[in-house]
């Protein structure tokens, strides 16, 4: 059995996709960023190049403060993801970040994931450290 | 009525068997519904001018299916949008038909997922994409049911809906299901625990997949297919059935922005231009084929096509107000036994089209006495993420 089967991992993003790369970069330096336009002021997210709210403007990256709280969520009890299948009940959840990004992560460090999470929850970044990147998830307050 | 009656639908086949054991490919699948289905209509593979393929039988389909079907097709449509492609190329059919450029649409589907043993609801999803948005969604270890659950549980902490409520949806489904023949043996070969028509307590004490969808509100997985063949008015009228026409289309996409309703699905903005094309209202139709993924997707479906008012769908869907035999006025709801219970492949959105002719005609295992009017509403793609919504209004002749 290879090393990666008997130590399966949680799933990476790629760092050489070019609409996110700059997302994944910052993640380094624990900077979540995110795209507002200077123009139409729209806040764009995921990370794109161009602005979806009009068609002159320039998006400016900015750092979120890490203030969230959960929009909706769902424990997961079955996965068959080899990485995933050995942490239910885990909580996914859509999370609105303070300044309006709304992005799919995890809510971790409850005892129990069944009765410990609700919506409009308050939530604190916190990073997931990896080799290359780190992954943002989230913390009740 | 005001409608244009330019296209109709005059023949449908839907595969009879949900697990091929892995001896009969998607393509084969495919092309024998095809067959059938012309026969139906009483035309042969020479009539078809017009294919429309949502690549489920492999990729470039739009230069490979003509070739495989031995046709000579000069209209191609490829549109691929999940479950509610065959919503789409029923829309299009139409309007290439109307717009003279095809006589004879032909419309197939063919999987084999449950051989494949492709856990579709629970199965590995993620890792690195180099779509961005895939790239932004992967690390977090969402299954399907989940994305489905996490409206669910908006949908619940918005409105107060129940899961009670939600298995309103199940119950009436499997009702159907146990009068068709093809969905018992389909469940059967699928090795369903337990085949039996169910109640709201089997469906909210079923195992518990991602909070708060339960097992009984995830649709099945198994092999099938199935086509439809649109005609041209002229066409339609020398065909074996009695036409079923389009009299409205609509289309849309929805994905998740900063500040969205994830309770709203793109059904609010697709039904619309359907029901307003067709010049009727939900509350007119006998019949509503909604995608029933999970119980969720109806729910809300229901409330976004107009049945009822946003939020209010928990109380509205109450009482078997579903079944096809319903006391009170409103829809029968998937009346073939749906996803929940008969037929789910994976792209569930051609046998909308099939139940719903068979409705109109008088065809179907729970027949609505005088049925005139449905809305078969396929959703692609996942609901609480990105997905497509396509609305098709039928009536009879």
């Amino acid at each position: 059995m290879s090393e990666k089967k008997k130590n399966p991992t949680r799933p990476l993003p790629n760092t050489k996709e070019l609409d996110t790369q700059e997302f994944w970069a910052a993640t380094k330096n624990k900077e979540f960023k995110y795209q507002q336009c200077d123009s139409c002021h729209k806040v764009v997210f995921y990370p794109r190049r161009h602005c979806t709210g009009c068609t002159s403007g320039k998006l400016v990256w900015k750092t979120a403060s890490g203030k969230a709280s959960v929009y909706t969520y769902s424990v997961v009890r079955q996965s068959y993801h080899p990485f995933f299948r050995n942490m239910v009940p885990y909580v996914v959840a859509w999370i609105d970040l303070e300044e309006g990004p709304r992005i799919l992560s995890n809510v971790i460090g409850v005892d129990d994931p069944l009765n410990d999470v609700s919506i409009g929850q308050e939530l604190q970044l916190e990073w997931e450290e990896h080799e290359d990147l780190f992954i943002p998830l989230f913390r009740p307050v | 009525m005001s409608q244009k009656r330019d296209a109709a639908i005059v023949g449908i086949h839907e595969y009879p068997t949900r697990d091929v054991e892995g001896e009969v490919s998607p393509l084969q699948i495919k092309a024998e519904s095809a067959a059938r289905a012309l026969e139906d209509a009483g035309l042969n593979w020479s009539d078809v001018d017009a294919i429309y393929d949502a690549g489920d039988g492999g990729g470039m389909s739009g230069l490979n299916i003509a070739e495989y079907f031995g046709l000579n097709p000069t209209v191609i449509d490829t549109t691929g949008v999940g479950g509610s492609s065959y919503e789409y190329h029923a829309a299009h059919a139409k309007r290439d038909i109307a717009a003279g450029k095809a006589k004879v649409a032909l419309l197939t589907y063919g999987s084999t997922a449950h051989s494949n043993a492709f856990a579709i609801g629970v199965g590995a999803r993620g890792g690195a994409s180099m779509h961005p948005a895939e790239n932004m969604d992967s690390f977090a270890g969402q299954t399907l049911v989940s994305n489905y659950a996490m409206v669910a549980q908006r949908h619940m902490y918005q409105y107060g809906t129940t899961s009670e409520q939600l298995a309103e949806i199940s119950i009436a489904t499997r009702l159907h299901a146990m009068r068709n023949p093809e969905a018992v043996q389909a469940m059967e070969d699928l090795e369903f625990l337990d085949i039996r028509e169910t109640t709201i307590n089997d469906v909210v004490n079923s195992r518990m997949i991602a909070d708060p969808l339960h097992l009984l509100e995830c649709c099945m997985i198994s092999d099938g297919g199935g086509a439809v063949v649109i005609a041209s008015p002229e066409v339609a009228r020398d065909c074996k059935k009695p036409p079923v026409w389009i009299i409205g289309t609509g289309e849309a996409t929805k994905y998740p922005e900063p500040g969205g309703d994830i309770t709203t699905s793109a059904a609010a903005q697709s039904a619309p231009i359907a029901f307003g094309e067709a010049g009727l209202t939900a509350a007119e139709m006998d019949i509503a084929m909604i995608y029933d993924s999970f119980s969720i997707t109806v729910m809300t479906m229901l409330e976004d096509l107009g049945f009822c008012k946003k939020g209010e769908g928990g109380d509205w869907v109450t009482g078997g107000r579903l079944r096809f035999d319903r006391p009170s006025d409103g829809p029968a709801l998937n009346t073939d036994g749906g996803g929940l219970s008969s037929n789910h492949p994976g792209m569930r959105g051609i046998f909308l089209l099939i139940e719903a002719t068979r409705q109109l005609r008088g065809e179907s295992t729970s027949q609505v006495e005088g049925a005139k009017l449905a809305v078969a509403h396929g959703n692609g793609g996942m609901l609480g993420s990105r997905h497509s919504a396509g609305t098709i209004i039928l009536g009879g002749d």
